[in-house]
């Protein structure tokens, strides 16, 4: 008896040691983090004939790590995976057509956050097993809303986006631009409070070599170009003078009457403000896309901007010039904010912010999914702790921070390398977005992509000086009118009233 | 009897036929009455809701005359060029030969490749398009921001782009000319330009008609180009019909609509290009 308790215990030591030991180098994983889906655990399951077809954005942008995930997923488990790779603007329709003639197509959809309001119903929800999963668990309370439409979650989160401020710490910290910025307005230099003291900073630091390398500098760089996530920036400074914490019912609409707010007076001022930072942009500025505005402020081009991530983390790669000179910081409020309730201007002392928990990459598993166990596993796998930390480290990969593990200081400081005044900005920033109550999130009702061209389009006209800011709102919330009609006012008001709830915390 | 037999050998080319052309255009006609959008997929009937709509589409409407005048511009452009190049190779040049190959690498490489590469050009301030300027004492052109510049933008890139296609055709016209008229005006005494008003030009001119009309049809699909130059910017400067349709297509998913558009647009230009055919056919036959 005793010896095969012996023998039960050294093969159990044999088998736990072995597993404990398991060899995930081959993926270029050094230790395998445990958890519900990490690699050890995928190792276990079996699903050898299984085919999942995955839809994901092009490489490198979340396209990259679906396919790398997905080769290591079909290595673990057996299964096949195939991963179908679509440019942005027409990965909409990639996904809605096969939904909306009933084909089983895609098992997992890679897309983006915001159009959540039009697939939603064709989505399988996240099963319990992987609500509480050691991965979930550890997701912050923005993400876990984005994911979830009224009381159910149908996204897996994958990744974590918002805007906020970048700048230039050198140059913040320089005394000469510090002298120069007190000359030439008055006062002191700080990090903007408000989106009129950004263009004034911007302002004053346009149009000259402020950093020594010979060629000009400016004050700028923002998501100008008109089909190319334009309506993000815009939306980002429009939100702190329309979005008045202590009015409920809506920021893009009026819940109850469903009438567009967006030519209200909050709107109307965030867009001349817009408009006059024109004269802060670089050279051809007003044409920036993504990736221009990405490259103008990580190239050490502009002295500030906003949008996602990217720019952030391009500034801080290894090969950067301006590792290390660059801090964040939430994006600039506004001192007086539009109150429609009362049809008047508010002041505030200390400027009302509105954080804008923009769209971001979101997963989910189709219902028509004949394999939504293994769609399942694989999400989780993608997400994995393991997986995340690795990911987050490649700029390209378009993985942001989503997790309360995401915040700790070491991985930015002992990780990356990065200098603790720079980890400790980035971590307050976009921790200090969680805990914010008066947060704007997108219109995820469906048709978001006729509001948002439309709105696009108004702003755009704006800017080239085809229309007064007032003009081109009035036109945009005509259309949007329109497009209520045309889709359902009930129907828009239903699926704006869950995001309605979500900025009136009300969840 | 035989003639019944002779039929169905029409039948796999008319089969075909429909499935390629006839279908797809039938389809788009019956989508043009639904309302087929993100809301309300397949084929309900709403009539000509959709065209009635349409008219009052001012973007639409500008759009299309955006589209003519960078139709018209650009391949006229392409003609003046492109036979001025083709006269160059047809005499005798040296590295003949070569020149001939060099003009056709615009028009073999990818438009959507070769516009993110002129968008580079065209960058105001990292691109070269504004150092050359600077050297030859003209100040950084706001080449993609400005209504007008923009406009132009398009227009290089599409006079780029496609000249070697009318330097192609025109030079293949050219070599097949006779030789005769060509002597006889020589014998008569005629200079270079006489000779081309008079002999070379005329006799060219059925060859440039059909070239001119290719081009039409092609430049009037113009849709890449723009999206990735210009995205129909600075505010709506450069947007063009096919780039409206597609926004409204695929970005808005506006599925019905976009069809109507189509529609609308497939026979307007129908219409255009025959009644342009028509005149420059007249023009060459009354020569």
């Amino acid at each position: 008896m005793k010896k095969t308790t012996l023998s039960l215990a050294v093969t159990s030591a044999i088998l736990f040691s072995s597993s404990a030991m398991a060899d995930y180098s081959r993926f270029g994983v050094e230790n395998d983090i445990p958890g519900t889906c990490s690699f050890t655990e995928m190792d276990k399951k079996d699903y050898s004939g299984t085919t999942l077809n995955i839809i994901t954005h092009a490489v490198p942008v979340i396209g990259e790590p679906t396919a790398l995930h997905a080769q290591q997923f079909e290595d673990l488990t057996g299964a096949k995976v195939n991963v179908v790779h679509v440019p942005f603007g027409d990965l909409f329709q990639r996904i809605m057509i096969p939904f909306q003639t009933k084909q089983n197509a895609y098992d997992v959809l890679f897309y983006g956050s915001l159009w959540s309001g039009d697939f939603q119903k064709f989505l399988a929800e996240v099963p319990e097993s992987y609500r509480n999963s050691s991965g979930m668990a550890d997701v912050t309370r923005n993400y876990i809303d984005v994911a979830t439409w009224e009381d159910r979650m149908i996204q897996y989160p994958v990744d974590g986006d918002r805007h906020y401020l970048k700048y230039r710490l050198d140059i913040f910290n320089d005394a000469s631009a510090q002298a120069k910025f007190m000359e030439e307005t008055g006062r002191a230099l700080t990090i903007p409070e408000t989106w009129e003291e950004y263009n004034e900073v911007a302002a004053v630091f346009s149009g000259w070599d402020w950093d020594g390398d010979g060629n000009p500098n400016y004050g700028s760089a923002e998501v100008v170009a008109r089909d190319n996530l334009m309506f993000s920036a815009f939306i980002s400074r429009v939100a702190p003078y329309a979005k008045h914490p202590d009015v409920k019912g809506g920021f893009f609409f009026d819940l109850e009457t469903m009438e567009p707010q967006v030519n209200n007076p909050g709107w109307v001022k965030g867009l001349e403000l817009f408009v006059d930072a024109k004269k802060t942009w670089a050279p051809g500025g007003s044409n920036y896309g993504l990736g221009d505005e990405i490259f103008s402020f990580g190239g050490g081009e502009t002295l500030m901007s906003y949008s996602w991530d990217d720019a952030f983390i391009q500034a801080m790669q290894a090969d950067s010039p301006i590792r290390n000179k660059v801090a964040a910081a939430p994006l600039p409020g506004a001192g007086q904010v539009w109150n429609r309730d009362t049809g008047s201007w508010d002041t505030f002392e200390t400027p009302n912010r509105a954080p804008y928990i923009t769209w971001g990459w979101t997963a989910a598993v189709s219902e028509m999914s004949k394999n939504k166990d293994a769609a399942f596993d694989y999400l989780c796998f993608f997400s994995n702790e393991t997986n995340t930390q690795s990911d987050l480290q490649i700029g390209r990969f378009g993985v942001n921070p989503y997790r309360t593990a995401h915040f700790e200081k070491s991985l930015w400081v002992d990780e990356m390398g990065w200098d603790e005044a720079v980890a400790d900005s980035y971590i307050d920033t976009l921790s200090g977005m969680d805990t914010n109550t008066n947060r704007v999130f997108d219109l995820r009702v469906p048709g978001v992509g006729q509001f948002m061209t439309s709105m696009a389009t108004g702003v755009a006209a704006a800017i080239a000086g085809q229309k007064t800011a007032q003009e081109a709102m009035d036109g945009v919330a005509a259309e949007w009118e329109q497009i209520v009609d045309r889709i359902g006012k009930d129907r828009v008001r239903e699926a704006y009233s869950v995001v309605v709830a979500l900025e009136d915390n009300e969840r | 009897m035989f003639t019944k037999y002779k039929l169905l050998f029409l039948l796999p080319g008319l089969l075909v036929l429909m499935a390629i052309i006839l279908f797809p255009l039938g389809f788009t006609i019956r989508v043009s009455f639904s309302s087929w959008d993100v809301i309300q997929p397949g084929l309900d009937w709403i009539g000509g809701n959709n065209y009635a709509r349409m008219i009052a589409d001012s973007r639409f409407w500008e759009a299309l005359q955006r589209l003519s005048f960078i139709s018209v511009a650009s391949v006229l452009a392409q003609y003046v060029l492109g036979f001025s190049l083709a006269l160059m190779v047809w005499n005798q040049v040296r590295m003949k030969r070569f020149i001939r190959v060099l003009f056709l690498i615009p028009m073999m490489t990818t438009p959507v490749i070769m516009s993110v590469i002129w968008r580079t050009v065209f960058h105001e301030s990292l691109g070269p398009a504004n150092d050359l300027m600077n050297l030859i004492g003209i100040g950084p052109v706001a080449w993609l921001s400005t209504e007008t510049m923009a406009l132009v933008s398009v227009l290089i890139v599409e006079i780029w782009q496609w000249t070697p296609f009318m330097f192609l055709l025109l030079l293949a016209g050219l070599l097949s000319l006779p030789k005769e008229p060509f002597l006889a005006a020589a014998i008569d005494g005629a200079g270079p330009i006489r000779t081309f008003f008079n002999v070379t030009f005329p006799m060219m001119s059925a060859i440039s008609v059909g070239a001119i009309i290719i081009r039409l049809i092609e430049a009037s699909k113009i849709m890449d180009t723009v999206y990735v130059l210009t995205s129909g910017g600075p505010g709506s400067a450069t947007e063009t019909s096919s780039y409206y349709i597609y926004i409204r297509g695929l970005r808005d998913f506006q599925i019905g609509y976009s069809a109507a558009l189509s529609i609308t647009y497939l026979v307007i230009m129908i219409i255009a290009l025959t009644v342009i055919a028509k005149v420059l056919s007249r023009l060459v036959t009354e020569k």
